[in-house]
């Protein structure tokens, strides 16, 4: 259940920014979580309202954003879609695809007031 | 005020001028302009100081990747004594700051020489079992150094200290991984050999450790041969962050199942670079070799003085 730790860095670097650019109240957090990071949303979901009751960041609509996986194969040097860490080039079919997008983990956005 | 982002800078079109900006649209056009900033590229350059009469001096730049844009909320202006939402644009790495205290531990670390190790796999894996055997053979030529971390009991640092190596116990509680900061303090309180070998052995669990960074020059993924071939497919995530990938209890192997081409296969599938060792911490098979590994990486940590050749 790492999502815990996870969203508690989520309200920590949101308190950090209201801090420094003197907002007191968020109403919608955008985050974007690669199709193959280590986060669960649901998972993410539930912790971030438990663990931003009572901060800046409490009540506010958390909206995740999924980045999709995508890779670079080493048989044909085609950039490509993938659904899993390990996938087989969908386009040769033998290459080993390292992956380039869908590990991500970003807070993207804030609404503020 | 500013229509480039709707700051209140009326009182200060001197400064605005010197920033080279365009002359100021509309209104409409100013706060559409910052919801689409492709069609203003002159804007997505500029970066100015200003006041506001609330907050004090600022620098803040506009497009790339952090930008405070207050002309982007409902009305699309910001008007003096007027509270309006906004929109601000960060693209921070929610983990950044575990990264920040890694950062800190590995620059630590590595000035003093000293060649980190992050242990990680399910529980019952014998980690702990494979350390106690690894720091008794190791002793001679290295100081090593341990930090344990559990969800609760010191039983494991009770087991390390008994090898006469120092040994620090993190306690996670509930938590499920060890952290950069957690790491960092047990630094502060472990006595750390220069040029030696500190081995982190993480809470066992092949999901969440994956995601944390500690600081360690390489993560070693401990699976046991009785957990079946297939764990690198299911826990991807852990097989992919490993350098080295420890295949333990392998003097269990003539008694079950245990398909050794397919683990193989399958931790390659995962992760191509990962190198990968057999070994028994109960019998010592194997463990040569993961030795042969650790001071082939060791980089700047090096054999005591006095250690025989």
């Amino acid at each position: 259940m790492h999502e815990m730790s996870i969203a508690e860095s989520l309200v920590e670097l949101i308190e950090e920014e209201g801090r420094s650019r003197g907002f007191s109240r968020v109403k919608q957090i955008r985050v974007k979580i690669g199709a193959l990071s280590h986060v669960e949303p649901d998972a993410l979901r539930f912790c971030f309202d438990a663990v931003s009751h009572g901060t800046i960041a409490g009540g506010a609509h958390l909206k995740l954003e999924t980045v999709a996986g995508a890779g670079w194969c080493s048989g044909c040097g085609r950039t490509v879609s993938i659904a899993e860490r390990y996938d087989i080039c969908p386009e040769c079919g033998q290459g080993h695809v390292r992956m380039t997008a869908g590990d991500e983990l970003r807070l993207a956005e804030l609404e503020v007031e | 005020m500013c229509a480039i982002c709707g700051c209140e800078n009326t009182a200060d079109e001197k400064s605005r001028s010197a920033a080279a900006e365009p002359p100021p649209p509309d209104r409409n056009a100013a706060g559409s302009a910052h919801l689409s900033v492709d069609g203003h590229p002159e804007h997505n350059r500029h970066r100015h100081s200003h006041s506001h009469d609330d907050q004090e001096l600022h620098v803040h730049s506009h497009g790339g990747d952090e930008a405070i844009d207050f002309g982007a909320g409902l009305a699309g202006i910001h008007l003096p004594g007027m509270s309006q939402e906004r929109i601000i644009r960060l693209e921070r790495d929610i983990l950044s700051k575990n990264d920040a205290f890694a950062r800190a531990n590995r620059s630590r670390l590595e000035a003093a020489g000293i060649f980190a190790l992050n242990l990680v796999s399910s529980p019952g894996s014998g980690k702990t079992s494979l350390l106690v055997r690894a720091i008794t053979d190791l002793q001679p030529r290295f100081a090593i150094a341990v930090i344990e971390g559990d969800q609760q009991t010191s039983n494991d640092a009770d087991r390390i200290r008994a090898t006469g190596a120092p040994a620090i116990q993190i306690n996670t509680g509930k938590g499920c991984h060890l952290d950069a900061h957690m790491v960092g303090h047990a630094l502060d309180q472990l006595p750390l050999a220069a040029r030696g070998v500190l081995f982190i052995e993480n809470v066992g669990n092949l999901v969440c450790p994956a995601a944390f960074d500690l600081g360690e020059a390489h993560k070693v993924v401990v699976l046991s041969v009785t957990e079946g071939e297939d764990k690198p497919l299911k826990y991807p995530g852990m097989f992919a962050a490993a350098d080295l990938m420890l295949l333990n209890k392998a003097d269990l192997l003539p008694y079950i199942d245990f398909d050794m081409t397919a683990c193989v296969e399958f931790a390659r599938r995962v992760n191509p670079r990962i190198e990968i060792l057999t070994i028994s911490a109960r019998t010592g098979d194997g463990l040569p070799a993961f030795y042969r590994w650790i001071e082939k990486h060791a980089g700047g940590a090096a054999p005591l003085a006095h250690a025989p050749a």
